[in-house]
């Protein structure tokens, strides 16, 4: 059945990894709907691995990661194990980095919660590229500004389903208002947990990881293998703010001591120059 | 700075190179320079004033040059009014980010500007280079506590200009940025030890009355220089509490550091730089003349290459 979206309700993503089987039906989906081009850069193919796309880029915003998990001892029959794999995406985090350091107010939150950037207002200065934890946002080579998933936020504006969730086959990726995702979530955890799958976890459900993700996985291994910041490492840019411009402050205080001293110095020196100062003489 | 013993870092890089090296670099020398110039003059001698005229010609240019390698380092260079106005439909006005040392440091530098360029026309007034009335009636009115207070507000918003510019790079999720908060405080540290050695070398060059305060510059680059280098230190100890001691001082960037070390060598020790003497004249010079422009010169080439050292080594 068809999701009903409305605005002002918080709707996004959940990933369950463990049913994903790497189609990349997601890429090719989202590509086509937002008609993002090859990165000039790359020939198309990387030759590496089952991954031929590499990254999460201004031309990218699907990517289905395939992380070696080959196990270095032989597994019993029935547990063997070769990726972990992963549709990866923006995060939509509700404290997002991204929006934390956009100088222009080009990235916004839209009436679907979700985090959109406005390519008619961003300039190109890339500080949400060295903010974003998740190495999502990149410059797109056509338009030349930064650019993510959109959660196909014209889509949504349409009462339509993103791209990606439509056609994926395995319903890997699920679309839909956040709270429903996440009783759906957890209680597929505590599903794969009955199973046996201890490991099982979901990346993001709560606000421990950037006040909570509109994007939220399960994974079936601790975040840092899917190169996922785990909650201690979660952090906001900001939090350098304070600790900088302290450290500014003290060198300049410092720095005007220095200069006292080395005034004091010449004079004792016997340099001082004759005649009263700029201020003496005002 | 992250409490976390190893940080975890997954961030891209922004791409920030030549552009913004530059632009570092003209930062910390406009912030050193406006700090020298106003302590000179107003907690100097008379003899001081030349080099303060000096030291108030700088900020001007290299906040235009600095402007402009924003602008270039930009996707949409002709965007770049947008970190000043927001352009989002319904919500046109200022734009001002207070969590982002980047929407802070524009408006400083737009702020700056204005005090750059009174500062610099006020120099060429007192230098008898422009005479037109108004530049006489500006002179004037800098004359006594307003023009005091004038040049200690500049002063204290280019010292903010020199240093910020190691806050953007903290205020990120980039490895070896984000895991220090010692970036500002270095990079200001460094402008003013740069700004000495500037200064220095366009007395040698350009402005030989101002030789009375050679003696007041080359102390305070050696006192800048064990700033830096305390800092320095610190640096390499928050990086070692998080982790990415190895991707800053990696073998590719150890040129970039022995530079950035070489060239706060002769504040530091002294030598390069040669000992003071005191002359029949009263004033101060140094007894090797090559080393007047050689140690301002490493000196330069070392602020340089610190910032680059920082910049490229956590993009890499």
């Amino acid at each position: 059945m068809a999701t009903e979206i409305t605005p002002g309700k918080a709707y996004g993503f959940f990933t369950d990894t463990s049913v994903c089987i790497g189609c990349k039906a997601c890429e090719v989906a989202c590509k086509e709907w937002n008609q993002l081009p090859e990165k000039e850069d790359e020939l198309g193919f990387l030759g590496q691995s089952l991954d031929n796309t590499g990254e999460l880029n201004g031309s990218t915003w699907r990517h289905v990661k395939f992380i070696d998990n080959v196990p270095d001892a032989t597994m019993s029959e029935g547990n063997g194990k070769a990726f972990l794999l992963m549709s990866d995406v923006c995060k939509h985090c509700q404290h997002a980095s991204c929006m934390d350091v956009c100088p222009t107010g080009a990235i916004i939150r839209t009436e679907f919660d979700t985090v959109f950037i406005q390519e008619d207002v961003c300039n190109g200065c890339r500080n949400c590229i060295a903010a974003c934890p998740y190495d999502v946002i990149d410059v797109n080579e056509e338009k030349n500004v930064a650019q993510k998933c959109t959660l196909c936020y014209d889509r949504l504006q349409g009462g339509m389903e993103p791209a990606c969730a439509k056609v994926c086959p395995t319903d890997s990726i699920q679309f839909g208002p956040l709270d429903e995702l996440k009783t759906r979530a957890r209680k597929r955890r505590d599903q794969l947990h009955k199973q046996g799958l201890a490991e099982a976890n979901l990346y993001g459900d709560t606000d421990e990881v950037y006040g909570g993700l509109n994007a939220f996985f399960l994974l079936m291994d601790k975040p840092e293998s899917y190169n996922l910041p785990n909650a201690a490492n979660a952090v906001l840019p900001q939090r350098n703010n304070l600790g900088g411009y302290l450290g500014i402050f003290a060198t300049a205080v410092l720095g005007l001591f220095g200069a006292v001293i080395a005034r004091r110095q010449r004079n004792r020196d016997g340099g001082e120059a004759h005649g009263p100062s700029e201020g003496e003489r005002a | 700075m992250t409490s976390i013993a190893e940080a975890q870092h997954f961030a891209g890089a922004p791409d920030w190179t030549w552009y913004i090296l530059v632009y570092f670099f003209v930062a910390g020398l406009a912030g050193g320079c406006y700090f020298l110039a106003t302590f000179l003059r107003y907690w100097g001698t008379s003899a001081d004033e030349p080099a303060a005229r000096l030291g108030f010609y700088v900020p001007l240019p290299a906040t235009a040059i600095g402007a402009l390698m924003l602008t270039l380092d930009l996707n949409q260079p002709l965007r770049f009014w947008h970190m000043l106005l927001n352009t989002t439909p319904d919500e046109f006005g200022p734009n001002f980010n207070t969590t982002t040392p980047m929407s802070i440091g524009v408006w400083a530098l737009v702020v700056g500007s204005v005090f750059a360029l009174v500062a610099f026309l006020d120099a060429l007034a007192s230098d008898g280079r422009i005479r037109h009335p108004l530049a006489g009636r500006l002179t004037a009115l800098l004359r006594g506590s307003a023009g005091r207070t004038f040049h200690v507000v500049g002063a204290a918003l280019y010292v903010f200009i020199a240093g910020y510019t190691g806050v953007l790079l903290a205020v990120s999720n980039q490895p070896v940025w984000s895991d220090t908060w010692a970036l500002g405080g270095l990079f200001l540290a460094s402008g003013l030890s740069g700004s000495a050695a500037l200064l220095l070398l366009l007395i040698s060059r350009y402005r030989r009355d101002a030789e009375p305060s050679r003696g007041f510059l080359e102390l305070g680059e050696r006192v800048f220089a064990a700033l830096e280098l305390l800092l320095l230190l610190v640096l390499v100890l928050t990086l070692i509490d998080d982790g990415t001691l190895d991707e800053a001082f990696g073998l590719p960037w150890i040129p970039l550091w022995l530079l950035a070390l070489a060239g706060m060598l002769p504040g530091l020790s002294g030598l390069a730089a040669s000992r003071l003497r005191v002359t029949s004249g009263g004033t101060l010079v140094a007894e090797r003349t090559a080393a007047l422009v050689a140690a301002p010169a490493l000196v330069l080439v070392g602020v340089l290459a610190l910032r680059a050292a920082v910049i490229f080594s956590a993009q890499a």
